[in-house]
C-alpha cells in the first residue's frame, strides 16, 4: 500500500479489501462515517476493477410510467396522485403500447422500464395484458417492470400469492424487476419516511421469490434523510445475505432522498457530493457479491456521475436520446444524453464503454454504427 | 502500479519533474491521485479548517477589443449592449457587498480602448475613501492594456494603481501559459511572457496575486504541465502567488464551442496542481464552474479553499452557468466534507471560524 493510503483512518479496511476479505457490519459503519473519500474510493475502484475490469456499461432504454395513481401516497413521493385528483392519469394498455411505439420510432431501445403507482382499481389482467401486448409488438425488447412494492399490490389485486402473481407476469412477458421501493430496511427509519410502504422484510421476500422463479432484479437504497451509518450498513448487509442465498441481484443503485414539494422536504439532508460518492463506493465495498453498481447520472449530475465511475460504479445507466435531438451544451443535467455523449464521458475516465442489455450481455450492432 | 513511486514521493512533499507531472495527467486512477493530493494538502494545512471568502465580483465594463474565442461576456466597442459602470454605480455595488460582509472586491472588465490609468486610480481612491475593503482587481491582461493605453511601463502602472488602493491581482487571463495555445484562443490577449511579467513585477513591488489555469479546450497535457511549471518557477523567484485556481473552460455561448471537460478531468487536474505546485500554499476549488457537489469533493482532492460567495459573476453567467451560493451553503459544504469552516480575507488570514456540528 502506498504511504498516503497507509496513513488513512480506514487503512485497515483497505487492507482487508486488498486481501479479498469480506467486510463486516462495523467496517461498513466506519466507512460511512469516514470522510476519507479518496481512500474509500481507492478500495472501491480496486473492487470495481476486479469485478468489471476496464468496462463501463450503459444501456439504451426508455421509461414508461403507466399511472401516477397510488393508494399508498407515501409522504415523500411528489409523483403520486389519488384517483380523480388533478394531474392523476392512467394509461390504457393500448396507450402504453402506443407510447412505446412512439419512443421506439425515436430510438431503438433494448429495454423498456415500466413502473407506476399502486392503482386501487386496475385489475390483475391489466398488467398481464400490458406485458403480452408489449412483448408481441417488441419481441426483442426486455421488459423490466414493477417494483417489489407493485408486485405485492398486483398480487393482492389478483388474490394471488406473490409467487403465483410473478409466475403469471413472467409468462406474460416480464423479464426482470427494477430495484425500487427498498428505501432503508431499518423499521424505525421506514416508519419515519414511509410508514405506508411494505416492510423491509416483505420487500426482501418478494425479491427472494422472484429470484427463485428465475427473475433477476436490481436493488436500491434511499439515502440522505434520517438514516445513520448503522442503518445504511444494515441495509447493505441484508441485501448481501439475500444475494448469498439467491444470486439473483444484478445491480445496486443508490438513490438520494429527494422530497422537494412534499411535506417531508425537511427530512432531506443538504446535498453533499462526498456523501453521494460514499453511497456508491461503500456499497461497492460491502456488496462484494453484487456484480454491478449503477450511478444514475440524472440524479448525480453528469460531472459527479462521471467521477463515480472511479469510485466503484461500473454502470452509467441509459436514458439516451436520439443523436439528432441535440441537448443544450453545458447544461449540468440535460434530459437525455446521446450515445456519443455517454461513450465520451465514459472514455474520459479511462474505461471502455460497453453497451449492455438488461442482463448485462454486450450488445453488438451489425449494420448500424454506434456513436 | 508504476505510478505509485511518483505518487508516494509527491505525497511526502518531494518536487515533481515535468515528466512525472505529464505521466500523472494520463493516470486514470482518480482516487489514488486524490489521496496523494489530499495528503499534501493535509501537510500544508494540518488544522482541520477549510476556508471561503465573502466577496463581490464587479464587471466594470464589458467593452473589449480582445475578442477571446472562449469569452461569452464581451461586446466590441460600439456595440449597443456595451457598458461602463459609473463611479457611483460601482460605489453602490461595493456598499451593498460590504453590507453583506464582503471583505474583498473583485473588479474585472474588458480591455476598453479608451480607459486610461486615471480612470482606475480615481475609481480605487473613491472606493478606498468610502469603504474598508480589499481591492483584489484587474487581471494581468487588463494591467498590460492599461499600461499601453496610458503609455507607461508595467512597473510604473502597477505602482500607481497600488498607491491608489489596488491591493492584489486576481489570476485571470492566464488561461494556458503557452503561446501556441494562446494564439489560437485569444490572439489579442497578452502573451504568456507578459502575463508572467505582470505577476513578477507585482511581486517585486510587494503586491500579491493569485494564478489560474483554464483547461479542457485545445491544450494538450504537456501544455497544462508547461503552465504549472511556469507558475512554479515564478513562485520560486517571487513568492507572489497566494493561491492557484484551476477551472474548466465553459463552452456555452462562446465562439469556440466544444464539449465541456468532465468532473473526472477537473479533479485529476486539481489534484496534480496540488502535487506540482509545492510552493503555492493554497488551492481553490471552483464551485462557479463545477457546481457545489463537485467543489465539495475537491476539498478532499487537494483544495483547501472553496472560493467565494461571488455575489455577482457576469463572465461565467454569460456562458450559461448560473450558480449562486450563500455563505450558509458554503459553510455547510465544508462541514459535510468533515472540516471546520472559516471565513478568510484575501491574504488567507482566518476571520471567523464556524465549527462543525455547532450550528
Ligand atoms: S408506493 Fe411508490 S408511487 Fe406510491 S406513493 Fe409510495 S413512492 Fe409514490
Ligand atoms: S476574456 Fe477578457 S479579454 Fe478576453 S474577450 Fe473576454 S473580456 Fe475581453
Amino acid at each position: 500500500m502506498y504511504s498516503a493510503l497507509a496513513r488513512s483512518d480506514i487503512a485497515d479496511i483497505v487492507e482487508k479489501v486488498q486481501a479479498h476479505e469480506r467486510l463486516s457490519f462495523e467496517d461498513g459503519v466506519r466507512l460511512f462515517e469516514s470522510n476519507d473519500i479518496t481512500a474509500i474510493g481507492c478500495a472501491a475502484d480496486m473492487v470495481r476493477r476486479r469485478l468489471n475490469g476496464n468496462k463501463t456499461y450503459y444501456i439504451v432504454n426508455r421509461h414508461i410510467n403507466h399511472t401516477d395513481v397510488c393508494k399508498n401516497r407515501c409522504k415523500f413521493c411528489a409523483y403520486s396522485r389519488s384517483e380523480g385528483e388533478d394531474g392523476a392519469y392512467m394509461m390504457s394498455v393500448a396507450e402504453v403500447v402506443a407510447r412505446a411505439e412512439e419512443l421506439y420510432q425515436d430510438l431503438k431501445f433494448t429495454e423498456l422500464h415500466i413502473v407506476g403507482g399502486l392503482h386501487p382499481t386496475l385489475p390483475f389482467e391489466y398488467y398481464t395484458e400490458m406485458l403480452s401486448a408489449l412483448r408481441a409488438r417488441f419481441p426483442e425488447v426486455h421488459l423490466q417492470a414493477f417494483t417489489a412494492v407493485e408486485i405485492a399490490h398486483i398480487a393482492e389485486i389478483g388474490a394471488l400469492s406473490v409467487e403465483e402473481c410473478m409466475r403469471r407476469l413472467k409468462e406474460a412477458g416480464l423479464g426482470s424487476l427494477p430495484g425500487g421501493g427498498a428505501e432503508v430496511f431499518a423499521p424505525e427509519v421506514r416508519n419515519r419516511i414511509c410508514p405506508e410502504k411494505m416492510a423491509g422484510d416483505d420487500w426482501l421476500s418478494v425479491m427472494r421469490a422472484a429470484h427463485n422463479l428465475g427473475l433477476r432484479s436490481n436493488a436500491t437504497m434511499l439515502y440522505g434523510h434520517v438514516e445513520n451509518a448503522e442503518d445504511r450498513a444494515d441495509h447493505l448487509l441484508r441485501l448481501r445475505n439475500l444475494q448469498d442465498e439467491t444470486g439473483g441481484f444484478m445491480s445496486f443503485i443508490p438513490l438520494r432522498f429527494h422530497a422537494d414539494n412534499t411535506n417531508l422536504a425537511h427530512l432531506a439532508r443538504p446535498r453533499s457530493g462526498i456523501d453521494d460518492l460514499k453511497s456508491v463506493a461503500v456499497s461497492r465495498l460491502m456488496l462484494d457479491n453484487f456484480p454491478h453498481v449503477k450511478v444514475f447520472w440524472i440524479m448525480f449530475g453528469l460531472k459527479l456521475a462521471q467521477v463515480a465511475l472511479s469510485f466503484g460504479a461500473d454502470d452509467f445507466d441509459g436514458t439516451v436520446v436520439e443523436e439528432k435531438i441535440t441537448h443544450r451544451a453545458g447544461a449540468e443535467t440535460p434530459e437525455g444524453l446521446t450515445v456519443a455523449d455517454i461513450r465520451r464521458l465514459i472514455e474520459e475516465t479511462g474505461t471502455a464503454p460497453v453497451e449492455r442489455d438488461t442482463l448485462y450481455r454486450e450488445v453488438t450492432h451489425e449494420e448500424q454504427a454506434v456513436g | 502500479m508504476k505510478l505509485y513511486g511518483t505518487l508516494d514521493s509527491a505525497a511526502q512533499g518531494a518536487r515533481l519533474s515535468r515528466e512525472q507531472a505529464v505521466e500523472l495527467l494520463s493516470c486514470h486512477s482518480l482516487p489514488e491521485l486524490g489521496r496523494a493530493a489530499a495528503a499534501v494538502c493535509d501537510i500544508l494545512h494540518p488544522e482541520p479548517v477549510r476556508t471561503y471568502v465573502v466577496d463581490r465580483n464587479i464587471n466594470y465594463t464589458n467593452i473589449c477589443i480582445s475578442g477571446c474565442r472562449f469569452c461569452a461576456f464581451y461586446r466590441e466597442p460600439g456595440n449597443p449592449d456595451g457598458y461602463v459602470l459609473s463611479t457611483e454605480e460601482v460605489l453602490e455595488k461595493v456598499g451593498e457587498a460590504v453590507e453583506l460582509g464582503a471583505t474583498q472586491i473583485l473588479m474585472q472588465g474588458g480591455l476598453h480602448p479608451e480607459l486610461g490609468i486615471e480612470f482606475y486610480e480615481g475609481l480605487f481612491r473613491a472606493i478606498k475613501n468610502a469603504y474598508p475593503v480589499h481591492i483584489h482587481s484587474l487581471s494581468a491582461p487588463e494591467v498590460v492594456h492599461i499600461a499601453e493605453v496610458s503609455g507607461l511601463d508595467l512597473e510604473t502602472t502597477l505602482c500607481r494603481l497600488h498607491d491608489a488602493g489596488l491591493g492584489s491581482l486576481p489570476g485571470g487571463g492566464a488561461e494556458i501559459l503557452v503561446d501556441r495555445v494562446r494564439n489560437e484562443l485569444s490572439p489579442v490577449k497578452c502573451s504568456a511572457r507578459k502575463w508572467l511579467g505582470v505577476m513578477e513585477t507585482a511581486g517585486k513591488i510587494g503586491m500579491r496575486a493569485t494564478a489560474t489555469m483554464v483547461f479542457g479546450h485545445i491544450e494538450s497535457h504537456e501544455d497544462r504541465v508547461e503552465h504549472l511549471m511556469a507558475i512554479r518557477d515564478l513562485q520560486d523567484r517571487t513568492g507572489v502567488f497566494t493561491a492557484f485556481i484551476p477551472w474548466t473552460y465553459q463552452p456555452g455561448n462562446t465562439a469556440l464551442g466544444r464539449a465541456a471537460a468532465g468532473g473526472h478531468d477537473y479533479l485529476r487536474t486539481l489534484a496534480i496542481s496540488r502535487l506540482v505546485l509545492d510552493n503555492v500554499s493554497n488551492i481553490q476549488a471552483s464551485w462557479v464552474t463545477q457546481g457545489d457537489a463537485l467543489a465539495q469533493v475537491a476539498l478532499r482532492f487537494g483544495a483547501n479553499d472553496i472560493g467565494s460567495t461571488m455575489i455577482e459573476e457576469n463572465v461565467v453567467a454569460a456562458a450559461g452557468v448560473r450558480f449562486r451560493l450563500s455563505e450558509k451553503r458554503l459553510i455547510e459544504l465544508i462541514h459535510s466534507a468533515g472540516f471546520d469552516a472559516a471565513q478568510r480575507d484575501t491574504m488567507y488570514r482566518l476571520l471567523r471560524v464556524h465549527e462543525k456540528g455547532v450550528g
